[in-house]
């Protein structure tokens, strides 16, 4: 609850965090939003749109009565959503600052491998 | 949704000063509201307006539908916690829990207990000896164990320390989670409740300036920072709601901004900050350098 993205969002993105790591699985059921309001100290109306959010996804789904689950599919979808976002906000802002210190081409891909490997 | 408290036109005279003037608004049930301003914008009379403790010079008040004055149908369902709660001379905190169910018809003992053991507060002690923070402790735990309808914190907490504070927020939360209760909280700690709140009105001089939801709210200012040239040419053409500068660096205050816009400053080499909630009812009620209040539809 940091930035200046929406609270809703970042808590959104939290719980996906948890299910691309593996710590909320498929078809297990997510916290309730009181929980989640409680933990993160928001308010319980933020909490619900940020879980909404999720459920509009179709990456989680509601059990009457008995609160929200994750769906199954849920993973494998957000690490491909993700996966087009790593485009825009990694790897464009990283060839915009390469340009601006003069690093070319071929030295960017040098320091990429020289980070893989090490 | 349906709004329990609705106030239209409402203003407050004491001879020439207007304290509350022609103020409009609704709050919408089970939802935590914010009232904010500086010292003597009007939000302590507000609040006894709105709970028939005042007498509003015009504009009419509902309250779950109802005029609030001498209406105990409404009063029973409301709770307000002063600041400046007084108790008779010879009162211990625990005449005031014995006395506290017979105002509020859904008073929960065993929730004040875990409270009272919560701030560790003396309850066999004379009133006029415990510590500014353990007389506040007083009122919030009433505010809370009442679990009124519709309650009103005024500044609940002078004197409480962060610890206590926190256990208030903590409980509060918890407790609005499982019985849903539509909570007007008045405070200049807005920093430490900014996230808890869900729709936020700022008064200053008796006006209100400000009646939105916090999500939206978050959004709607970001302050630039740069070289004085690009920062003036970016906010050449926008509302500025606060101007800082230090040499040939500018750190100016402005409304919402696109992604365009941001993509555009980025672009310029201009950094941009989020504005806290903190800081934009400072930048709104501080001084009259602000000229231009935000557009509500933002």
């Amino acid at each position: 609850m940091d930035d200046s993205r929406p609270i809703f969002v970042q808590i959104a993105e939290l719980i996906e965090n948890d299910i691309i790591a593996g710590a909320l699985p498929e078809e297990t059921q997510v916290p309730s939003t009181n929980e989640f309001a409680a933990f993160h100290r928001i308010n319980p109306a933020t909490a619900g749109k940020g879980v909404n959010v999720l459920v509009d996804d179709g990456i989680l789904y509601k059990k009457r009565g008995i609160g929200m689950f994750v769906a199954s599919g849920a993973r494998k979808r957000l690490v491909a959503k993700r996966r087009d976002q790593f485009q825009n906000e990694f790897v464009a802002p990283l060839i915009i600052e390469a340009e601006k210190l003069g690093i070319g081409e071929a030295q960017l891909i040098d320091m990429i491998r020289k980070e893989g490997t090490a | 949704m349906s709004a329990v408290v609705e106030a239209s036109h409402l203003t407050r005279r004491f001879g020439d000063t207007t304290a509350v003037d022609d103020v409009s608004f609704s709050v919408q049930k089970n939802t935590i509201h914010g009232l904010l301003g500086r010292n003597g914008a009007g939000k302590t009379t507000l609040m006894q307006l709105l709970t028939g403790q005042d007498f509003a010079t015009r504009g009419d008040i509902r309250i779950f539908g109802e005029h609030p004055v001498e209406n105990s149908g409404v009063l029973k369902n409301v709770c307000f916690i002063k600041e400046s709660q007084r108790y008779p001379d010879d009162f211990k905190p625990r005449h005031v829990f014995t006395s506290a169910p017979w105002f509020f018809p859904n008073w929960d003992a065993e929730f004040a207990d875990r409270l009272i053991a919560d701030f560790r507060l003396p309850l066999n002690r004379r009133i006029k000896k415990l510590s500014r923070g353990q007389l506040s402790a007083i009122g919030v735990i009433v505010g809370l164990a009442s679990r009124a309808p519709l309650t009103f914190f005024d500044e609940p907490y002078l004197g409480l320390d962060a610890v206590a504070r926190q256990i208030f927020y903590d409980r509060l939360l918890e407790d609005f989670g499982e019985n849903p209760r539509t909570v007007i909280l008045s405070t200049h700690l807005i920093d430490e409740v900014s996230n808890l709140l869900e729709h936020v009105l700022v008064i200053d001089e008796g006006k209100l300036l400000v009646d939105q939801d916090a999500e939206t709210l978050r959004g709607s200012a970001t302050t630039v920072v740069g070289t004085r040239q690009g920062v003036d040419a970016f906010v050449a053409d926008r509302d500025v709601l606060h101007r800082d500068g230090i040499g040939g660096l500018a750190s100016v205050t402005v409304g919402r901004l696109t992604p365009q816009d941001r993509a555009r400053a980025t672009e310029m080499g201009l950094e941009l900050s989020p504005v806290s909630l903190q800081q934009l009812v400072v930048r709104l009620t501080g001084s009259n350098q602000t000229e231009t209040v935000l557009e509500q539809s933002a």
